[in-house]
C-alpha cells in the first residue's frame, strides 16, 4: 500500500495545479462518459452511467458479475452501441461506431477473453490490423519486431516477439495484449477483469506494469470484482451495481467492507419464516478434493466439509472462487483430481451424474439456459428431463406422453409457472419461470442431497422470495441443502452454516447465527479475522 | 478440444503413448517390407526402373537396380529408425521420418512389383503429377476458403461447373483462354452463392455447399443432355497441349517429368508459390488467417471480418473454377457428365492431410494421384492387390489424419462457424 | 389432450386458429412456397433453354413468350401426368372396366411410390441424424453397404422360405448401413473427429468397396458386366401387379419404418436421449446421458435406415446389385430431411414429392424432352429456400417469424 500511495500523491500533485491554474472547465479529464444508458431485451444494462478518468490514474470500476461493468466498456470500445449518452475524449466528444474509432480515438481495451490467436507468433498478433510492411503489402517482420522490443523495455514489458502466442504462460499473453495497445500508441487502457485468468504472482506482476503504465502518462480502467485487488491497485474507485453507478471512494477513503456492502448492496427483503434447523447424519461428506478448471489450474485445492440432513450450508464467496468447479466434481460433471467425495456413506468420487442423481441429489445448475433446460423443447420433455426413463413416465421403453403431461401440469400448478399450457417450449417462458421450471422438477422427486447454485440469479424479489421459501421447506422436510451464492443476503437468509470460499479454498465455515455481513464480507475478500470466526483446516493449500 | 489441439500441434510436445505407437509403426513397415516383399522376391532378380515418360525421346538409361539388396538396406534403415524413436524418439521430425519410411515402403512395393521385370517410373511419376492437378487446386480452393473460416465442400460442385462452361466457351469462341476464363467466373459466380448463404444468411456451410453440389450436377447434366450431346461443336474445345519449358525441360530425368507438361501444371506450382507466400508473408493473408482464426480478435483491432471472407470464398471458387478447366481443357478435350467423379472431395481431402497448408495440400495431392496411377499399372504388373484398394487409400488415409493418429491437424479454429457481429 | 373436455364450438374455432397461426409461424409456409418457387425458376430454365423461344424471337417478343410458355405447359403437364397418370387415361380406364388397362392407366402413379420409397429410407435417415445433433452426409455410402448385404445374402443363402429369407436380406442390409454409420460416430464420440468429414470419405470408399466387389467376389459369373448374381425369389419384396408394374411391399415397409422411426424418436426413452443431446448436449450431460453412446447409436440408426435404402432398392426393384444404382439418393435425403423438418411424417411427404417428381421427370424427358437432371436443379433450389427462408421472406414479403427460430444450424468444425 505505500509504494503506489507515493506514486500516486506524485502524480495528482501535479494533476491539481493544472486543475487549480485552469479552473473548473478545462479538459483535466482524458475520458468522461455521461449518461451512459444501454438496454437489452428485458435488462437496464446501464442505466445513465457516468464516469471520469484522470490523466495517469488507475480508475477502478467495481461491481459483481453481471452488474454492467463490461457493457459499459463494449460501449467505449465501440462493440456496442449506447441508447443514450456521451462519450468525451479529451474533452472532444467521440462517436465510436466500430473499434476503430476507438483505437483512433487512443483508447485500447485488454479484453477479459484473450484476442489474441494462439498460432500466431508474438509480433504477427501485435502487428495485425496494423502491419508494417514493405512495398506490395510484404510484411516487415523485424520492424515490428523492432518496435515491440522498444515498447517492451520501455514498459518494463518482457516477452519473446518470436515465440508463438499459444506456448506462452497466461501471464506472458496478458503482456501481449497490453504490448498491442501500446503499438497503436493508446493512451487510454481498459483493463477488462485482467486477473480473473491469472494465478496470484501474475497478478501482482500486473498491478506493477499497470503502476508503470501510468508512471508514464498512460491512464488506465481497471474493471474487476475482487476487493482486495482495487485496494491495491487504483487511485480511485467507482462501483457500479445494477447497471447503476452506487458511489465513488479512493482507497484512502474505503477499505474492503465498506466495498462490500457497497458491490453486494442491501436488498429489502421480507423475513423469511425460519425455523431452527433439526440437523442430523451427514449426507454429503466432501474429503480432500481437489478440482481441475478447464485450463487445468487448480479451482477447488484440498476443500473439506460435510452437509447434514435438515441444514442449509451456505456457500458464499465472490464468484469465481472455485465454486462452480466445486457443484460439478461434487455432482459428477467434472472430474476430481484427487480427494473423496461421498453421499450417505456411499462412495461417488467418479460416479456419473445419472449414478448422482439415482442416489438421491437435486440439483439447480448455475447456467440455467445451458445446463438446466432443453430450450428448444416442450415443458413437458423439460420437468422430466433426468426422470424421464423410469417409470411412471416411461413403461418399458415407451415413454407415457399422459403420465409426463399430468406432472407437467401439476407441477405448472404447484410452482406456479406461468405458461400458456405444458406444451409451451422452454425457451419462451420468462427467466424467473424458467427457474421455476427446475425447481419444480429438481424438488418433485424424493431427495436427500439438494443442491442449488444461484438459484435466485437475475430472478425478481417474488420468484426470489418464492424459491427461498422452497428451498426452506425442502430444508424441513430433511433434506440436506447446499446453497452457493455471491449475494450475502442469500447466504444469511437461507444458511445455518455458512462457507467461505477463497481461491478455490473453504477459508472459514460459521455458523449463520454468528456471522454478521461485515465478517464475511471480509472473509470473501480472504482476510481472516481469528476473533469472529471458526477457521477449519486447509494445511493442504 | 481446444487444450488437446494446443497440446499436441506445439509441435514440441509428443505424447509418450504417440512416441511408441509410432516407433512400432516403423518397425511394422520394416517387418512387412522384409516379410512381404524381400521373402517372395528370389534373389539375383534385377527390377528395371524406365527413367523417361512415354512418348518422349529417351535421354538417360534405365536404372537397374537388384530388387532384394535394396528391400532389405530400406527394411534395415526403417527397423534403426523404429528403434531409435522408441529409444528416444524423433520429437518434432516425427512425421517427416515417418514420411520417409512410408516412402520406403512404397519404393520397395514397386521394386518389387517389377522385380525381374521393368516398370516406368518416370511414366509413372509424370502421370502422378497430371493427377495431382485437379486434386491440387480443389485442395487449394479449399484452402482458401477455410483459412478464413468458411468451410467450402462445395469444391466438386465449383469444378463441375467450371469444366462445363470451360468447354462450351472454349467451343464457342474457339479460343482456350477464354474457356479458362469462363470457367474461373463460373467458379467464382457459385462461390458467391456460397459466400452470400454463409455469410449474410449464416446458412449451415454444410447445406449450403450441398445445395451447390447438388445444383451442379443437375444443372451440367442437363446442359449437357439438353445440347452438349446433340451439338458436337458445342463440345469440341480442343486441350491445350504440353509445353517444354525451355532449358528446364532438358534437365536428365526430372525435366520429362516435371517441365514438360500443359500450362495446368505450371499454373499449379505458381498458385502454389503465390498462395504460400501470400498466406504467410503479406498484411493480406495475415489478415485473412485472422479471420478464420480468431474473427472477434480480428474485428477489435478493425479488420472487416466479412469483407475478407466474402473476398477468401471467392478466390477459392475462381480457383476450383480453375481446376474444373483442368478436366476439359487440360485432359480430356471435352465435356462428360459428372466428369470430376469426386475429385473435389479428395482435393477436400488432401487439404486436410496437407494440413491446410499449401505444400503440404501439393504433397497430398501427388500422393493420391501416385495411388492413382498406380492403379491403373497394377494390372499390367500383374499384381493381384485390386486397384480398387490403391483408390481407397487417400480416403482412408483421411480419416486416419482426422482421427488425430498423426498428430491432429491445425484446423483453422473458427472453420465453419460463422461470425455474429454483437 | 385436454382439450377433448372443451365444447366443441372452442375446438373449431381453435382449429382455424391453430391453422393461421401454423401457416403465420411459417413452419408448413415456407416448405410450400420453397417448391412453388422451384418449380417457378425451373420453368424459366426450361424456357432459357428451349431454341425454340429464340428461333420465335425473330417473329416477335410476344410469340416468343408464347412459345416458352407452351415448352413450360409441356414440360410440366408431361411431368404430371407421367408422375400421377393422366386424368381422362384413368376416367375411361375405369369406365371401360378393363382391369389390365386400369393397372396400366395407375401405373405411373406407382411409379411414383416405387421411386419415393428409397427417398423415405434415406430422409429418415439424415433426419435422425439432424435430430440428435450430427450431420449425416454419407447416406449414399451406407446405402451402397446396405445393397451390397442385402444382395449378399439374397443370392448367396439358399432354399430358406420368403418369410425368414426376405427379413433377413432387409436386416443384413440395414447391417451393413450400419457399420457404415458407426464409423463415423465412433471417431466422432471417441476422437472429435468431425462426422461431415468423415462420412464423406467413407462415401468413396464404399464406391470403390462396391467396384471391387462387383468386379469380382461377387461378380455374376457369366457375364464381364459388373453385376452381382440375381437374389433368390425368396428374398425378393413381393410386388402385387404382374409385370411391368414394379410397384413392390418396400413402400410399406418405408411407411412402417417411418412410423417406427416417429415412435422411437418421440415415444421411447432411447429417443428422448438422441433428442435431448440433439438440442442441448450440456444439458444432456446434466441429466446424465450418455453423449458418447447416443452419438455412436445415433449415427448406427442413421446408417442403417440408409442401409435399407439400398436393400430396398436391391431386394424390390432390381433384383441385384450394379455398379451406379443409386441415383444421388444419399445427397438428396439431405433436402428431404429439411423440407419435411426433420420429422418422419414430414420426411414421407417430402420424399413422396421426391419421388413423383423423379418419376415424373422421367416421363417428361421423354414427352417433352426436357433432360431429366433438371430435377437436380429443382431439389437444390428447394433446398437453398428451405435453409434460407429469409430469401422466400423477401421474395413474398413475409414477415419474419417470431420463434426466432431459422434454418437449420448444426456445431461447427472446431468443437468436436
Amino acid at each position: 500500500m505505500t509504494s503506489p500511495c507515493l506514486h500516486y500523491c506524485k502524480t495528482c500533485s501535479v494533476r491539481r495545479q493544472v486543475l487549480v491554474n485552469k479552473g473548473r472547465i478545462i479538459m483535466a479529464f482524458v475520458l468522461e462518459l455521461k449518461g451512459i444508458t444501454k438496454r437489452f431485451p428485458g435488462v437496464l444494462a446501464n442505466d445513465h452511467i457516468d464516469l471520469t478518468l484522470e490523466q495517469g490514474e488507475i480508475h477502478a470500476l467495481l461491481g459483481e458479475n453481471g452488474a454492467g461493468k463490461t457493457t459499459l466498456m463494449n460501449i467505449l470500445y465501440g462493440l456496442y452501441q449506447p441508447d443514450e449518452g456521451e462519450i468525451f475524449v479529451r474533452g472532444q466528444k467521440i462517436e465510436v461506431h466500430s473499434p476503430n474509432d476507438a483505437i483512433r480515438a487512443g483508447v485500447g481495451m485488454v479484453h477479459q477473453h484473450f484476442m489474441l490467436i494462439p498460432v500466431f507468433t508474438v509480433t504477427e498478433n501485435v502487428m495485425l490490423g496494423d502491419e508494417s510492411t514493405y512495398r506490395g503489402g510484404f510484411l516487415n517482420r523485424a520492424a515490428a519486431a523492432r518496435q515491440i522490443k522498444e515498447i517492451s523495455e520501455k514498459y518494463k514489458l518482457a516477452v519473446d516477439s518470436s515465440a508463438y502466442v499459444r506456448d506462452l504462460p497466461v501471464g506472458v499473453q496478458q503482456r501481449v495484449e497490453i504490448i498491442k495497445l501500446l503499438y497503436r500508441e493508446a493512451d487510454i487502457l481498459i483493463f477488462d477483469e485482467p486477473t480473473a485468468v491469472l494465478t496470484p504472482q501474475e497478478a501482482d506482476e500486473l498491478f506493477k506494469i499497470m503502476k508503470s503504465l501510468v508512471a508514464q502518462g498512460k491512464s488506465i480502467i481497471f474493471i474487476t470484482h475482487k476487493l482486495r485487488e482495487v485496494l491495491d491497485a487504483a487511485d480511485r474507485i467507482t462501483v457500479i451495481r445494477r447497471g447503476k453507478v452506487v458511489g465513488s471512494t479512493t482507497p484512502a477513503a474505503a477499505d474492503q467492507r465498506k466495498l462490500a456492502e457497497m458491490m453486494v448492496g442491501r436488498e429489502v427483503m421480507l423475513e423469511l419464516d425460519k425455523k431452527p434447523a433439526q440437523a442430523g447424519e451427514a449426507v454429503l461428506d466432501v474429503a480432500d478434493l481437489v478440482v481441475l478448471d478447464d485450463r487445468q489450474q487448480t479451482a477447488v485445492s484440498n476443500v473439506s466439509f460435510q452437509v447434514k440432513a435438515g441444514e442449509v450450508l451456505g456457500v458464499a464467496g465472490v464468484q469465481g472462487n472455485g465454486q462452480t468447479e466445486l457443484v460439478e466434481a461434487i455432482t459428477g460433471l467434472r472430474p476430481a483430481l484427487s480427494g473423496h467425495v461421498s453421499l450417505l456413506g456411499q462412495d461417488i468420487t467418479h460416479a456419473t451424474p445419472r449414478q448422482i442423481t439415482e442416489l438421491g441429489t437435486s440439483h439447480v445448475p448455475e447456467d440455467r439456459q445451458k445446463d438446466g433446460l432443453v430450450l428448444s423443447a416442450p415443458l413437458t420433455e423439460n420437468v422430466v428431463l433426468n426422470t424421464y426413463y423410469k417409470p411412471p413416465y416411461t413403461k418399458g421403453v415407451t415413454l407415457q406422453p399422459a403420465a409426463i403431461l399430468q406432472t407437467a401440469n401439476d407441477l405448472i400448478k404447484r410452482f406456479d409457472i406461468r405458461t400458456p399450457n405444458a406444451q409451451t417450449s422452454a425457451g419462451s417462458l420468462s427467466g424467473g419461470n424458467q427457474q421455476k421450471v427446475i425447481i419444480a422438477r429438481e424438488f418433485n422427486r424424493p431427495s436427500r442431497l439438494l443442491i442449488a447454485s444461484q438459484p435466485t440469479r437475475g430472478l425478481d424479489v417474488g420468484s426470489i422470495e418464492y424459491i427461498h421459501s422452497r428451498i426452506l421447506e425442502k430444508r424441513d422436510e430433511g433434506c440436506a441443502v447446499m446453497v452457493v451464492s455471491p449475494e450475502l443476503d442469500e447466504i444469511l437468509q437461507l444458511s445455518d452454516r455458512i462457507a467461505v470460499m477463497y481461491r478455490g479454498q473453504i477459508i472459514a465455515i460459521v455458523p449463520a447465527a454468528e456471522a454478521t455481513k461485515e465478517g464475511l464480507g471480509l472473509l470473501m475478500a480472504g482476510v481472516k479475522q481469528e476473533t469472529a470466526v471458526t477457521p477449519v483446516t486447509t494445511t493442504g493449500g | 478440444m481446444a487444450t488437446t489441439t494446443l497440446q499436441t500441434t506445439n509441435g514440441v510436445y509428443v505424447s509418450p503413448t504417440r512416441q511408441r505407437v509410432m516407433g512400432i509403426l516403423f518397425l511394422v513397415i520394416a517387418f512387412a517390407i522384409w516379410g512381404f516383399f524381400g521373402r517372395t522376391t528370389p534373389s539375383g532378380e534385377t527390377t528395371t526402373f524406365g527413367l523417361t515418360p512415354g512418348g518422349i525421346e529417351s535421354t538417360v538409361g534405365d536404372w537397374e537396380i537388384p530388387a532384394l539388396a535394396t528391400m532389405n538396406i530400406l527394411a534395415m534403415i526403417s527397423a534403426v529408425f523404429g528403434g531409435i524413436q522408441l529409444a528416444r524418439g524423433f520429437g518434432k521430425r516425427t512425421n517427416a521420418v515417418l514420411g520417409i519410411v512410408a516412402a520406403f515402403f512404397i519404393f520397395s512395393f514397386l521394386t518389387w512389383a517389377a522385380a525381374g521385370k521393368s516398370l516406368n517410373l518416370a511414366g509413372l511419376l509424370n502421370s502422378s503429377l497430371s493427377k495431382a492437378v485437379p486434386i491440387t487446386l480443389g485442395a487449394l480452393s479449399g484452402l482458401l476458403c477455410e483459412r478464413a473460416g468458411v468451410v467450402n465442400i462445395a469444391i466438386e460442385g465449383m469444378m463441375l461447373a467450371g469444366a462445363m462452361m470451360g468447354a462450351l466457351i472454349a467451343s464457342l469462341t474457339d479460343n482456350l483462354w477464354l474457356g479458362v476464363l469462363a470457367a474461373v467466373l463460373t467458379g467464382a459466380l457459385l462461390s458467391v452463392v456460397h459466400a452470400i448463404f454463409s455469410i449474410k444468411y449464416m446458412i449451415d456451410q454444410i447445406i449450403s455447399g450441398t445445395v451447390i453440389n447438388i445444383f451442379s450436377v443437375g444443372i451440367t447434366s442437363y446442359i449437357s443432355a439438353k445440347f452438349l450431346q446433340e451439338y458436337q461443336e458445342l463440345n469440341n474445345p480442343g486441350i491445350f497441349r504440353p509445353w517444354p519449358v525451355p532449358v528446364l525441360s532438358d534437365i536428365p530425368v526430372i525435366g520429362p517429368i516435371v517441365f514438360n507438361n500443359n500450362m495446368f501444371v505450371y499454373a499449379m506450382f505458381a498458385f502454389l508459390i503465390i498462395i504460400h507466400v501470400a498466406l504467410f508473408y503479406t498484411r493480406w493473408g495475415l489478415r485473412l488467417r485472422s479471420v478464420g482464426e480468431h474473427p472477434r480478435a480480428a474485428d477489435t483491432l478493425g479488420i472487416n471480418v466479412f469483407r475478407t471472407r466474402y473476398m477468401a470464398v471467392i478466390l477459392g471458387g475462381m480457383m476450383a473454377g480453375f481446376g474444373g478447366a483442368y478436366f476439359t481443357l487440360g485432359s480430356v478435350g471435352r465435356f462428360d457428365e459428372v466428369m470430376t467423379a469426386g475429385r473435389g472431395f479428395i482435393g477436400l481431402a488432401a487439404m486436410i492431410f496437407g494440413n491446410w497448408k499449401p505444400f503440404g495440400s501439393f504433397g497430398a495431392g501427388l500422393l493420391f494421384g501416385f495411388a492413382d496411377s498406380l492403379a491403373s499399372k497394377l494390372a499390367i504388373l500383374g499384381v493381384n492387390i485390386p486397384s480398387q484398394f490403391l483408390l481407397m487409400a487417400p480416403y482412408v488415409a483421411t480419416m486416419i489424419v482426422l482421427a488425430g493418429v498423426v498428430g491432429r491437424g491445425q484446423v483453422p479454429a473458427a472453420d465453419g462457424q460463422p461470425y455474429v457481429k454483437e | 389432450m385436454s382439450e377433448t373436455e372443451q365444447p366443441t364450438n372452442d375446438q373449431k374455432k381453435n382449429f382455424t386458429r391453430v391453422l393461421l397461426e401454423e401457416l403465420s409461424s411459417q413452419s408448413v409456409l415456407i416448405p410450400i412456397l420453397a417448391v412453388i418457387t422451384g418449380l417457378i425458376i425451373g420453368a424459366f430454365i426450361i424456357i432459357l433453354t428451349t431454341e425454340e423461344v429464340y428461333e420465335a424471337w425473330a417473329t416477335s417478343p410476344w410469340e416468343s413468350i408464347k412459345v416458352g410458355w407452351s415448352a413450360v405447359n409441356n414440360a410440366y403437364t408431361a411431368l404430371f401426368t407421367s408422375a400421377i397418370g393422366s386424368p381422362t387415361r384413368i376416367i375411361n380406364a375405369l369406365q371401360s372396366g378393363d382391369s389390365l388397362e386400369i393397372r396400366r392407366a395407375f401405373n405411373p402413379f406407382l411409379e411414383s411410390l416405387v421411386a419415393s420409397t428409397p427417398y423415405i429410407f434415406a430422409g429418415l435417415s439424415v433426419a435422425l441424424g439432424f435430430r440428435s445433433g450430427l450431420f449425416n452426409v454419407g447416406a449414399e455410402g451406407q446405402l451402397f453397404m446396405g445393397a451390397i448385404f442385402a444382395a449378399f445374402v439374397g443370392y448367396s443363402v439358399k432354399g430358406l422360405p420368403m418369410i425368414i429369407h426376405l427379413p433377413l436380406a432387409l436386416l443384413a442390409g440395414a447391417l451393413g448401413g450400419a457399420i457404415w454409420g458407426f464409423i463415423p460416430g465412433w471417431l466422432k464420440a471417441k476422437t472429435g473427429g468431425h462426422e461431415v468429414i468423415n462420412t464423406i470419405m467413407l462415401n468413396y470408399i464404399a464406391f470403390r468397396l462396391s467396384e471391387w466387389l462387383l468386379s469380382g467376389p461377387m461378380k455374376r459369373p457369366e457375364t464381364f458386366n459388373p453385376v452381382s448374381p440375381t437374389i433368390e425369389e425368396s428374398a425378393m419384396l413381393p410386388r402385387f401387379f404382374e409385370n411391368p408394374i414394379r410397384f413392390h411391399a418396400g413402400f410399406f415397409v418405408a411407411l412402417g419404418v417411418a412410423w417406427l422411426v416417429y415412435w422411437f424418436l418421440f415415444r421411447t426413452k432411447w429417443g428422448f436421449d438422441l433428442r435431448t443431446v440433439g438440442a442441448n448436449p450440456h444439458a444432456a450431460r446434466y441429466a446424465g446421458m450418455n453423449i458418447v453412446w447416443v452419438t455412436i447409436l445415433a449415427m448406427s440408426l442413421s446408417g442403417a435406415l440408409s442401409g435399407l435404402a439400398g436393400a430396398n432398392e436391391v431386394l424390390g426393384v432390381n433384383h441385384n446389385l450394379a455398379l451406379a444404382f443409386s441415383a444421388g439418393y444419399g445427397f438428396d435425403a439431405i433436402a428431404l430431411a429439411l423440407l419435411g423438418k426433420s420429422h418422419p411424417f414430414g420426411v414421407v411427404l417430402a420424399a413422396l414429392l421426391f419421388g413423383t417428381l423423379r418419376s415424373g421427370a422421367l416421363g417428361m424427358q421423354l414427352a417433352a424432352g426436357i433432360p431429366i437432371d433438371i430435377i437436380s436443379v429443382l431439389q437444390a433450389l428447394i433446398l437453398a429456400f428451405i435453409a434460407a427462408p429469409a430469401i422466400i421472406r423477401t421474395i413474398y414479403r413475409l414477415k419474419p417469424s417470431a420463434s426466432g427460430e431459422d434454418g437449420v444450424m448444426l456445431r461447427g468444425w472446431g468443437e468436436g
